[in-house]
């Protein structure tokens, strides 16, 4: 008998959506362009189908985004027929509302939250969908399904609600919103796993490529753009690399890797001694970088 | 089956951070970076030893406090099978976090230190195993090489948890018992070479050879509707699909089935998964089902197989386990929401207090407040349908929620 049996993890992320759909009125899916988001974008498709995919995209764009990773955005909402909303850092930065960090370590990412929380407040979201996992980080390892947020995106800590069997509770007050992750159970072997045995299309800078970089504090930074910043003394070198993590272009270094197809980075993964966000500079200001962020909205 | 969700428990001082450590190390899935951070951590600190709980206690007021205060989720994998272990906290105050992290447990190891034997704690990770129907329980006597690696040791606290084990409210649980040094490595992932006397499994042996059938029981088969999915175009005009997760058992084409709680009945026409369909499912799929007959169904009704019906009634008795500082307290209105649907509950009376010490109950008491388990009766505004949490664990269970502050207050299991 043609029988189906879903994993575990997808049968979970797929629940999850649909509770999201029942349970609020205006979801909408943040999406960065990686390969959790685009994974995320796909469980969505899954959960809904044969009916379109029944929230936006919302692209929070640091300005530094890597020029593959917007354009791949651009098609695939295209193809799948859902609406895409855009909204920039640099109106922010512009207009004066958020400061733009200077020096060696300069990043956008930080400045996202200004621009998400103004979004939510615009288009009235009470849900936002992202793809952060528990395993990437150990604040995130504390992270809810659902995470409430107050007004200002905050996230407490002390005061999560307990998540007991599929029970979701996603009962808020006027102005407050959830955060919603699907897949935080799953690990990164188990996206690249997924995407290879989906066959989902992922951005070309997730396979190994020709790059002008530069070496600091033991992690690769490309030297193609002026968004990162670079001493003179930083010497420029081409190196064989792939991008393990996509974030802010500011923030994410580059892997030394040959892999070239989604195959080979599962191989790779699967016997990496290096976390993926041993990668993200975001993470090396202090242990409790990531809880403070969060604390602060951030997703 | 391909996923394993095991919950832990334990104090600051029974080596649960070094046993998870250990495992992680010992599996290889502690990579370069991480064990760095850990390593200096530990230095700095001034340990003579890895601290491994600096890989799982996330939060800052946690490292601050150097204990576990929230439930922590770790990962890791060997080719044959992909782990999640809960970890909570083991006091007494953190109650709710360990029935948080055991809700959606298929196994759970509990951790002995051999020196001290059966404690208190121990009863009540135990209490809550048997409460929670986790049907494979591994009985980690751990610090083994603290005492001498005696099997008379062993053989002791053994006894003690199988007398323990016959008082349990569940006797279908299979519980294993392994001794280990998680320090030294012993009988965790690879085989004790001072414990000749020990012919089992070690723990990631044991864990390995687990089956779904071994962690699971078989139920009716529920299939609450979470919502309904009407695409709205050409192609799919007349497209009327059930989207859920299917509970208990499998579902296949032809299956007559009664829609709770209007009692229509029907016939299961297709399965679908994404764009394919199939003839049948099984029990943890989210599947989209359509019917033969176009019956009204929505969101928070449920299909169940023809004549294997639930109990619908307005009135039920329950187990709480009481998860929110404002105490339980009766004639105060609460959201029950069970599964996909939301009613509205008013707790007539509190009957008891149950000890989580296996030294049984405290009658009618005026209040259940945080981290106390009790039994309660609640009258609700709507019938409910359900099963027993004995017959059916997704059906069976409940949450509480605050109206006022929208907490999730309690979670029930349904007597």
């Amino acid at each position: 008998m043609n029988t189906i049996q879903v994993n575990a993890l997808e049968s979970e992320a797929i629940y999850i959506f649909r509770e999201v759909v029942a349970q609020f009125e205006k979801p909408v899916l943040l999406f960065s362009g990686g390969k959790d988001s685009i994974t995320l974008v796909r469980l969505a498709q899954k959960a809904f189908y044969p009916a379109k995919i029944p929230f936006p995209l919302l692209h929070v764009d640091t300005g530094h985004n890597f020029p593959e990773t917007v354009e791949f955005r651009d098609r695939l909402t295209k193809e799948l027929g859902v609406e895409l909303i855009v909204r920039n850092v640099q109106d922010n930065i512009d207009s004066g509302k958020v400061k733009e960090e200077s020096g060696r370590y300069a990043s956008r990412n930080m400045l996202q939250t200004e621009t998400l929380l103004d979004a939510i407040e615009e288009f009235g979201f009470d849900a936002c969908i992202g793809g952060a996992r528990r395993d990437e980080e150990k604040a995130r390892a504390k992270e809810r399904i659902f995470s409430v947020r107050d007004d200002f995106g905050q996230w407490d800590e002390k005061t999560q609600r307990p998540e007991v069997f599929d029970i979701l509770n996603g009962r808020i007050e006027l102005g407050q919103n959830v955060r919603v992750f699907p897949i935080s159970n799953w690990t990164e072997l188990d996206v690249w796993s997924y995407i290879k045995q989906e066959d989902i299309e992922i951005p070309s800078i997730y396979f190994a490529h020709k790059r002008a970089t530069f070496l600091r504090d033991g992690l690769i930074w490309s030297a193609e753009d002026t968004v990162v910043f670079r001493e003179e003394d930083e010497v420029v070198e081409e190196r064989i690399v792939r991008f393990r993590t996509v974030g802010d272009m500011s923030c994410t270094a580059a892997v030394l890797s040959t892999a070239s197809d989604v195959s080979t980075i599962v191989d790779e993964i699967r016997v990496s001694p290096i976390s993926e966000r041993g990668a993200r500079i975001d993470d090396k200001r202090s242990e409790a970088a990531m809880e403070k962020r969060k604390q602060q909205g951030y997703f | 089956m391909d996923i394993l969700k095991i919950a832990t428990a334990g104090s600051v001082d029974d080596g649960k951070s070094t046993l998870i450590g250990r495992i992680l190390y010992d599996t290889k899935s502690l990579t370069e970076d991480k064990l760095e951070a850990i390593e200096q951590k530990s230095k700095q600190r001034g340990f003579d030893y890895l601290d491994f709980s600096l890989a799982t206690d996330g939060l800052i007021a946690e490292r601050e406090q150097g204990i576990t205060i929230d439930v922590a989720h770790i990962y890791f994998s060997t080719p044959k099978k992909s782990y999640i272990i809960a970890d909570t906290p083991g006091h007494i105050e953190y109650t709710r976090n360990m029935v948080t992290g055991a809700s959606n447990a298929q196994a759970s190891i509990v951790l002995i230190d051999a020196r001290k034997g059966v404690i208190e704690q121990t009863y009540r990770h135990f209490f809550i195993n048997s409460l929670l129907r986790i049907k494979e329980v591994v009985i980690a006597v751990n610090k083994m090489d603290l005492v001498d690696y005696s099997e008379e040791k062993f053989n002791e606290i053994k006894a003690e948890i199988e007398y323990l084990s016959g008082k349990s409210s569940y006797q279908k649980q299979h519980v294993t018992f392994i001794p280990l040094s998680a320090l030294k490595g012993d009988n965790v992932v690879d085989a004790s070479e001072n414990m000749d006397w020990y012919k089992g499994d070690t723990l990631l042996q044991h864990l390995e050879n687990l089956t779904l059938d071994d962690v699971e029981e078989v139920s009716k088969v529920r299939f609450p509707i979470q919502t309904v999915i009407r695409p709205k175009t050409e192609e799919y005009h007349d497209f009327r699909g059930y989207a859920g997760k299917i509970y208990g058992g499998d579902l296949t084409v032809g299956d007559a089935i009664t829609v709770l709680p209007s009692k229509t009945t029907s016939k299961i026409k297709d399965i679908h998964f994404f764009d394919k369909s199939y003839e049948s499912a099984t029990r943890g799929s989210s599947v989209t089902i359509t019917l033969e007959d176009n019956i009204n169904v929505s969101r928070g009704d449920m299909l169940v197989k023809y004549e294997e019906e639930p109990s619908i009634e307005k009135q039920i008795s329950a187990t709480i386990c009481w998860m929110d500082k404002t105490p339980l307290s009766s004639n105060t209105k609460y959201v029950l929401k069970h599964g996909v649907n939301d009613v509205q509950a008013k707790v007539t009376e509190i009957s008891s207090i149950i000890n989580t010490d296996f030294s049984g109950k405290e009658e009618n008491p005026s209040a259940i407040v945080l981290n106390q388990i009790g039994e309660i009766e609640l009258k609700l505004s709507k019938p409910l349908f359900f099963d027993s949490y004995q017959t059916n664990k997704a059906t069976g269970t409940f949450i509480l929620i605050d109206p006022k502050t929208n907490a999730t207050s309690g979670v029930g299991f349904i007597q």
